[in-house]
């Protein structure tokens, strides 16, 4: 018999109750909580006069609506507004754990779960959020749930789900320099596509993402749903227990070390067999750059815009023509070309400190280009913008002609105030290009915060040592 | 949750593949606190030519008269056919109560995304997958046919189409049970009370510092 993937030992280990058809009432030991796709939520459980299983496994915090500046004026927009005070009096009346704005620790519900080691690994995690995949590089089971779902685990501290196909991403060899994790997901999903991972759990392996950071792991786990699977991971390894050790809410003392022993078994057996597997040379990944209106769009920073004349799917075709209109680009543009209005660097995706440092060090001693109207940093969470202040990367975007904000999912989607106007181009950091994401008519350039940061300096993009000065 | 058994509508054709949760319901209108009154909004940025945002008077408004829902009969429509990866990007079940606020009952594509796939199935609208030689031949049907009318049974998982065509789908049995019979989940599951006290049981004995 065959070895058992990590997916296999996340969902045994989370069995409560199996059907004869396979339909799986499954355990949750986390459930993240934010103001935009809770309300109804809470509304039902009240109206049905049910109340939260297990209080203790939420953790709620605003982050879509948050303003980004002036944050002692409270909320301006009164809609917004009364989402977020909506989340504060249902985790006031439920007695759930809640980070509120003026908290250092509130941020976006993906960077504050395991900075505050809430997410661990062998947990499931749930939030009714698509990103919640992030999680899975701690060698969680971890995915996104629609408003019903985040009703039903609340009263039943359970979710009835099938499992689904595993899928293994290999990522071997060396990465070239300038090439970063965000570089390889993008890469990913340019190669299997939008959908290619749909029915699948992801499991991302091989070299190129065991010598990738935590953080790293992160940003590669965050965007599996853009390659179409609910649910991402990486394996446990030295790496991930040393980045749970002294988080606030992780196992301390003897209790900690018994958490490890186990931590370690989450990984796939050198025998397990997986439904698919999908190998990719680290070598060959340049930095990436999308250009049209899906995730699958990407080309590499020295390619071109592609010709949908040259592309034989009729449908597809279309779809690229389509994209391209949309976005204002002509077929064989170089990337390099292309010139954004806007820089946004922030988001579930790359909002950590090492994705501020990445960009602090290309932005360092150089200013902001003058065709670039706006250049912002959005930090994860407060407690990321304390420890950048800390190290100075405040100044170093200060001095460059760039904004340094308050924590919050800010213009990755554009529920408060940070948004791009019709018709402006944006470079991003954030996980998600499609029509009108980050503001109606806008038009979004998916990269690495080393490359949005070069963006910025040039007016252009262009590979980060190809800077002058 | 409204049972679904058997439904004959008019279909909508929305002839793009990808078609994502943001273009849906974009994310100004995900501020509201309530789970209806999303059906105007559907679609917004396609279907209007001026910006959208919350309260807006919708009689005031300019159409979009390129765009499929706002020609009749499609207006009318109750059953949406779309192409490849429907419902792909956000989790954000105001998708589906958009869609059903508009009187949608049926999406009918090659492949949908699967968060958008279960938050349909928890709302009384059917997701029917078929293949994509069949959603082509239903494209060409309701398109030389403005109006034609699409059955979609749950019953017998079929579809008819127009010209009497009958084509096959398949949905997990749990799913068409709870969707014929318009179940709530959480009660069904709190019949397992006991099933979920006795894993924490096991839980607090194996991995205790999970459980705080």
């Amino acid at each position: 018999m065959a070895g058992k993937t990590l997916y296999d030992k996340l969902w045994e280990a989370h069995v409560v109750r199996e059907e004869p058809d396979g339909s799986t009432l499954l355990y949750i030991d986390r459930h993240l909580v934010h103001e935009v796709t809770s309300p109804q939520a809470f509304e039902g459980l009240r109206l049905a006069g049910r109340k939260p299983w297990r209080g203790d496994s939420v953790l709620a915090v605003p982050d879509h609506n948050v303003p980004t500046t002036n944050r002692d004026a409270g909320i301006e927009d009164p809609v917004s507004r009364t989402q977020v005070e909506t989340l504060e009096s249902n985790v006031s009346g439920f007695g759930l754990k809640f980070f509120p704005m003026a908290d250092v620790r509130q941020g976006i519900v993906h960077v504050i779960g395991p900075e505050q080691g809430a997410t661990l690994p062998g947990m499931t995690v749930v939030c009714g959020d698509s990103h919640t995949s992030t999680h899975g590089a701690l060698g969680a089971l971890a995915f996104g749930i629609g408003t019903s779902e985040v009703e039903h685990v609340l009263a039943t501290q359970c979710l009835w789900q099938k499992k689904t196909k595993a899928m293994q991403i290999r990522v071997e060899g060396e990465l070239r320099p300038g090439v970063t994790a965000k570089d390889i997901v993008l890469a990913i999903i340019g190669r299997i596509g939008t959908a290619g991972g749909t029915g699948y759990a992801i499991e991302f392996a091989g070299s190129a993402i065991r010598s990738l950071s935590i953080e790293g792991r992160m940003s590669i786990c965050n965007m599996s749903i853009e390659a179409g699977a609910r649910a991402g991971m990486v394996a446990v390894d030295e790496k991930t227990i040393e980045y749970v050790r002294g988080k606030p809410q992780a196992p301390t003392g003897e209790m900690f070390e018994r958490a490890a022993e186990y931590w370690r078994t989450l990984v796939s057996d050198p025998d397990a067999e997986f439904d698919a597997v999908v190998e990719l040379d680290a070598a060959e990944i340049a930095p990436q750059v999308s250009w049209g209106t899906s995730p699958e769009m990407v080309a590499p920073i020295d390619g071109r815009v592609p010709d949908p004349a040259a592309e034989s799917d009729p449908v597809r075709a279309e779809g690229m023509q389509r994209a391209l209109e949309y976005m204002d680009l002509k077929a064989n543009t170089p990337m390099t070309e292309i010139r954004p209005d806007k820089v946004f660097i922030g988001s579930c995706t790359n909002s950590r400190i090492e994705d501020l440092r990445a960009a602090a060090e290309v932005v360092k001693g150089r200013r902001k280009a003058d065709n670039i109207k706006l250049a912002m940093v959005v930090p994860g969470s407060g407690l990321v913008k304390q420890q950048a202040e800390q190290e100075g990367l405040d100044r170093i975007f200060l001095d460059a002609g760039f904004e340094w904000r308050e924590p919050g999912c800010s213009m990755c989607l554009a529920m408060n105030a940070d948004r791009l106007e019709p018709g402006e181009r944006c470079a991003s950091t954030s996980n998600r290009n499609f029509e009108g994401r980050q503001g109606q008519g806008g038009r979004t350039h998916l990269v690495s915060p080393a490359l949005a940061a070069a963006a910025a300096v040039a007016g252009h993009f262009i590979e980060p040592s190809e800077l002058e000065g | 949750m409204q049972a679904f058994t058997v439904h004959k509508g008019i279909v909508a054709p929305l002839d793009r593949s990808n078609v994502d949760t943001d273009a849906i319901i974009p994310k100004q209108y995900l501020k509201s606190v309530k789970r209806t009154g999303f059906g105007p909004n559907a679609f917004d940025d396609w279907r209007y030519l001026d910006p959208g945002e919350p309260g807006m008077d919708h009689s005031q408004r300019q159409p979009n008269p390129d765009f499929v829902l706002n020609r009749p009969p499609y207006d009318q429509a109750t059953i949406l056919l779309a192409r490849k990866n429907f419902g792909c990007g956000s989790s954000r079940e105001h998708a589906v109560w958009a869609l059903t606020d508009f009187g949608f009952r049926a999406v009918i594509a090659p492949s949908f995304a699967d968060i958008f796939f279960s938050n349909s199935c928890k709302n009384g609208l059917l997701p029917v997958v078929l293949a994509e030689d069949e959603v082509q031949n239903l494209f060409e049907q309701v398109e030389a046919n403005p109006g034609a009318q699409v059955e979609v049974n749950l019953e017998e998982m079929t579809v008819t189409a127009p010209d009497a065509t009958v084509f096959r789908f398949t949905l997990d049995e749990d799913r068409r049970h709870r969707l014929l019979h318009g179940l709530d989940d959480i009660a069904l599951t709190l019949q397992f009370a006991d099933d979920i006290r006795a894993y924490e049981e096991r839980l607090r004995q194996e991995r205790p510092w999970m459980v705080e």
